[in-house]
C-alpha cells in the first residue's frame, strides 16, 4: 500500500539545513493500524505530509498503491490525494460558514460527485461518526469532539484507502478524544489503513503497529501482537 | 467540480460577509452608475444638438461676409471686404443648382402694440425662409414673394411675441410698431421651443430690405442657400464661390456647409463625451482598487480554508476559478446595480429638468458592465494566484 524508500526531507532555514526526515524507509500494508510517536520536532508531521502527498521528499522514492508518486505534478498529486487519502487535523479545519453536512460534502463536491450519490455518501459518513442529528449545525454550534467527528466523516466520505490523523485528540478532552479514536478504529476495522500521530502513550499503544521517530529517523517499529502471535 | 457547486460555493463565500460585500458592490455600482448616467446625459445632449442642427436638411449652405479661413495676413490689410447684398442673394438664386436663397439680417428692437411693448429679436428674411428651414405657421401667412428692394411693411410674429402682445385676440391684420415703424401682422409662427437656450419663439420676421434700413446696415449678415439635393455640396460650393468672386473681385466671404457645422459640433461633443466617460472611468478605477483591497483582506483571512481545499484534492485551477468567481460576483452585481442606478438617475434627470435630453446608450452600458467584470477578474486573479500558491502545510499547522 505505502512504500517509502530512503526518503529524506530537508528544510533550509537561514542557510542552516534541517533534516526533518533522514533516509527513512518504511512499508505499510493495506488495512494496518499504525501509531506514530516521538518527541516534538522528530518529523512525525513531515512523514504524514509526505505520505499524504501534501509535501514532497528531497530524495527517495514513494510508491502509493502501486503508483510511483514521487514525480507526479501538482494536479496528479491532487487526484491521488482525492482518491486515496483522508486527512484528520489537530485543529479540525472545518469551514465555519458551512454546515456539518456541507463540510463533509466538500471532497465529493471537488471531485464532481453530485445529486443523490453525493447525498448518500454524506449520509453514510455522518451516520458512521454518529453525527446524523447534527448535520445542519455549523462548526461553532458543535462541541470539539463533534467537530473532529465531522472532520473524520469528511475524511472518509470519498472512501479513501488511508486515513492520516495528525494528533487528532490533541485539542480534545479525554472523553471526546476516546470517542474520536473509537470512530477512527471503526474505520480501520472496515479496512481503511489508519496512521495516527499522537503524544498520548495510551492512544499510541492501542495501535497494532507502533512507530517511534527520533531526529527524523524511525527509532522503533514494533508490532506487539505480531510478536505475541 | 460542477458549475452549480462552484457557483454556490463562491456565492456563499461572498454573502458570509454582508458588509464587506456591500461595500465592494457599492464601490463598483457607484463607478458604473457614474459612467451610465454621465454618458446618457452626454449622448443625450449630443443627439439633441445634432438633431436640432440637421433638421434643416443637409442641402443648405451659408455664406457670410469676410474671410474666416484666411491663412497668414488678414485680408482687410490689402483690400476692403465688400458687403453681401440682396443683389448677391438674387444672383445666387439664378444659379442652376440653387433652389432658393435667404438674405438674413438680425438685430434687436422693440415691438409695440397699443401699450404693450416687447424687446425681441428681429430677423430680416424673405419668403424662402419658411421652406428652407422647414418652419410651420400657426396662423395666417409667411412673408410674401414680393419686390425684394421695396417690400411691403409686413411682419410675422413668433409664438411668444404673439402671445405677449396679443394675449386675448388674434394679431392677424393688426398694425404693430417694429423699431418705431409700422408693420401689418400677416402671420404667427407655430411654437418651436428653445434651441441651446435660444428662444425660437421670441422672434419676429420682417422683409430683409426693411431690416437693413431698420438697423441702418449696408450688408447682410448671411445668405442661406438651399440647393438641389441631387447636386453635390462640392459642386454647389464651387458655383457659389465662382459667382461671388466674380461679383466681388475677391474671395471676401466664407462658405459654411451643414457637414462642416456638424463635424465641428461632433468633435466638440466627442470631447465632451470622452471627458464624461473619463470621469466615470476614474470612479471605476477607484472601485477597482477598493475591490482589490477587499479581496486581499478577505482571502488573507481564508488561508486555512484554501489549505484545507488543497488537502482535499482541489486543483490549482479550480481554486483560481472559485476565487475569481467571487470577485466576479461582486463586480458583476455591482455593475448591474450601477446600471440600474444610472438608468434611474438618467430618467430622473429627464423628469426633473423638463425636456433635458438623455440618451441611454447600450454600448456604453455594456462597456461599463464589461469593465466592471474586467475589474472583478483582475482584482480576483491577483489574490487568487496568491491563494493558490499558499503552502497548505503551513496554513494547516495552526488553529
Ligand atoms: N516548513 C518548514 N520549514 C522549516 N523547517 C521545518 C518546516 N517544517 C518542519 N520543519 C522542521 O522539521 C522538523 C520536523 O518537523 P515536524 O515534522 O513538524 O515535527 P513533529 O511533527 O514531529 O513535531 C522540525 O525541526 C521542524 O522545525
Ligand atoms: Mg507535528
Amino acid at each position: 500500500m505505502i512504500s517509502l524508500s530512503n526518503i529524506t526531507r530537508e528544510f533550509v532555514v537561514g542557510g542552516q539545513s534541517v533534516f526533518a526526515l533522514h533516509d527513512v524507509s518504511l512499508s505499510i500494508d493495506s488495512g494496518e493500524y499504525v501509531s506514530i510517536m516521538g518527541p516534538s520536532g522528530s518529523g512525525k508531521s513531515t512523514l504524514l505530509n509526505i505520505i499524504g502527498l501534501l509535501d514532497r521528499p528531497n530524495q527517495g522514492t514513494y510508491v502509493l498503491s502501486g503508483h510511483n508518486v514521487t514525480d507526479l505534478d501538482a494536479d496528479g498529486l491532487a487526484v491521488m490525494r482525492r482518491r486515496h487519502i483522508g486527512f484528520v487535523f489537530q485543529f479540525f479545519h472545518l469551514i465555519p460558514r458551512l454546515t456539518a453536512e456541507e463540510n463533509v460534502a466538500l471532497p465529493l463536491m471537488l471531485a464532481g460527485v453530485h445529486g443523490k450519490e453525493r447525498q448518500e455518501a454524506v449520509d453514510k459518513a455522518l451516520a458512521a461518526v454518529g453525527l446524523s442529528d447534527r448535520r445542519k449545525h455549523k462548526p461553532d454550534e458543535l462541541s470539539g469532539g463533534q467537530r473532529q467527528r465531522a472532520a473524520i466523516a469528511r475524511a472518509v466520505v470519498m472512501a479513501p484507502s488511508i486515513i492520516l490523523a495528525d494528533e487528532p485528540t490533541g485539542n480534545l478532552d479525554r472523553k471526546s478524544g476516546e470517542d474520536v479514536i473509537h470512530v477512527l478504529e471503526k474505520m480501520n476495522a472496515e479496512g481503511i489503513t489508519l496512521l495516527v500521530v499522537t503524544h498520548d502513550p495510551e492512544i499510541g499503544s492501542r495501535a497494532r503497529r507502533r512507530l517511534l521517530l527520533r531526529d527524523g529517523a524511525v527509532a522503533e517499529d514494533k508490532r506487539p501482537d505480531a510478536l505475541r502471535a | 467540480m460542477n458549475i452549480r457547486d462552484t457557483t454556490a460555493y463562491s456565492l456563499r463565500a461572498v454573502v458570509t460577509h454582508p458588509l464587506r460585500a456591500f461595500l465592494t458592490v457599492a464601490a463598483i455600482a457607484v463607478g458604473v452608475a457614474a459612467v451610465v448616467l454621465l454618458t446618457a446625459l452626454g449622448e443625450g445632449v449630443r443627439g439633441y444638438v445634432t438633431k436640432e442642427f440637421s433638421q434643416f436638411g443637409t442641402n443648405i449652405i451659408a455664406v457670410n461676409p469676410g474671410r474666416l479661413q484666411t491663412h497668414g495676413v488678414p485680408l482687410g490689410v490689402f483690400g476692403t471686404v465688400r458687403p453681401l447684398t440682396i443683389e448677391d442673394a438674387l444672383a445666387l438664386e439664378r444659379l442652376p443648382a440653387v433652389e432658393s436663397s435667404v438674405p438674413v439680417v438680425q438685430g434687436n428692437a422693440d415691438v409695440e402694440y397699443g401699450r404693450r411693448t416687447r424687446r425681441t429679436t428681429i430677423l430680416g428674411v424673405n419668403h424662402a425662409m419658411l421652406r428652407a428651414f422647414t418652419m410651420d405657421l400657426a396662423n395666417g401667412e409667411f412673408l410674401p414673394d414680393g419686390d425684394p428692394f421695396q417690400p411691403r411693411p409686413l411682419v410675422v410674429l413668433g409664438a411668444t411675441v404673439a402671445k405677449e402682445l396679443f394675449p386675448d385676440r388674434s394679431p392677424l391684420g393688426e398694425a404693430v410698431r417694429v423699431g418705431g415703424n409700422r408693420f401689418i401682422v400677416i402671420g404667427v409662427m407655430a411654437f418651436k421651443g428653445t434651441i441651446l437656450g435660444f428662444d425660437m419663439d421670441d422672434i419676429v420676421y420682417i422683409p430683409t430690405a426693411r431690416a437693413l434700413s431698420l438697423f441702418n446696415r449696408e450688408g447682410l449678415m448671411e445668405i442661406d442657400i438651399v440647393f438641389n439635393a441631387t447636386r453635390s455640396v462640392e459642386s454647389v460650393v464651387k458655383q457659389v464661390t465662382t459667382l461671388l468672386e466674380a461679383r466681388h473681385g475677391a474671395e471676401d466671404f466664407t462658405i459654411t456647409t451643414q457637414q462642416q457645422m456638424l463635424s465641428v459640433l461632433d468633435s466638440v461633443m466627442n470631447a465632451l463625451t470622452a471627458t464624461v466617460a473619463g470621469l466615470g472611468g476614474i470612479s471605476l478605477l477607484v472601485a477597482a482598487v477598493g475591490i482589490l483591497t477587499m479581496m486581499t483582506i478577505a482571502l488573507a483571512e481564508r488561508q486555512k480554508e484554501f489549505g484545507l481545499l488543497f488537502a482535499l484534492g482541489i486543483h490549482r485551477r479550480q481554486l483560481l476559478v472559485l476565487v475569481v468567481l467571487e470577485s466576479l460576483f461582486l463586480a458583476g452585481s455591482g455593475g448591474v446595480i450601477g446600471i440600474l442606478i444610472g438608468i434611474g438617475g438618467a430618467v430622473l434627470v429627464s423628469h426633473l429638468i423638463e425636456g433635458f435630453p438623455v440618451s441611454l446608450e447600450w454600448r456604453y452600458i455594456a462597456a461599463a458592465e464589461m469593465v466592471a467584470l474586467f475589474i472583478g477578474a483582475v482584482a480576483g486573479v491577483l489574490p487568487a494566484i496568491r491563494a493558490s500558491l499558499l503552502d497548505p502545510i503551513e496554513t494547516l499547522r495552526t488553529e
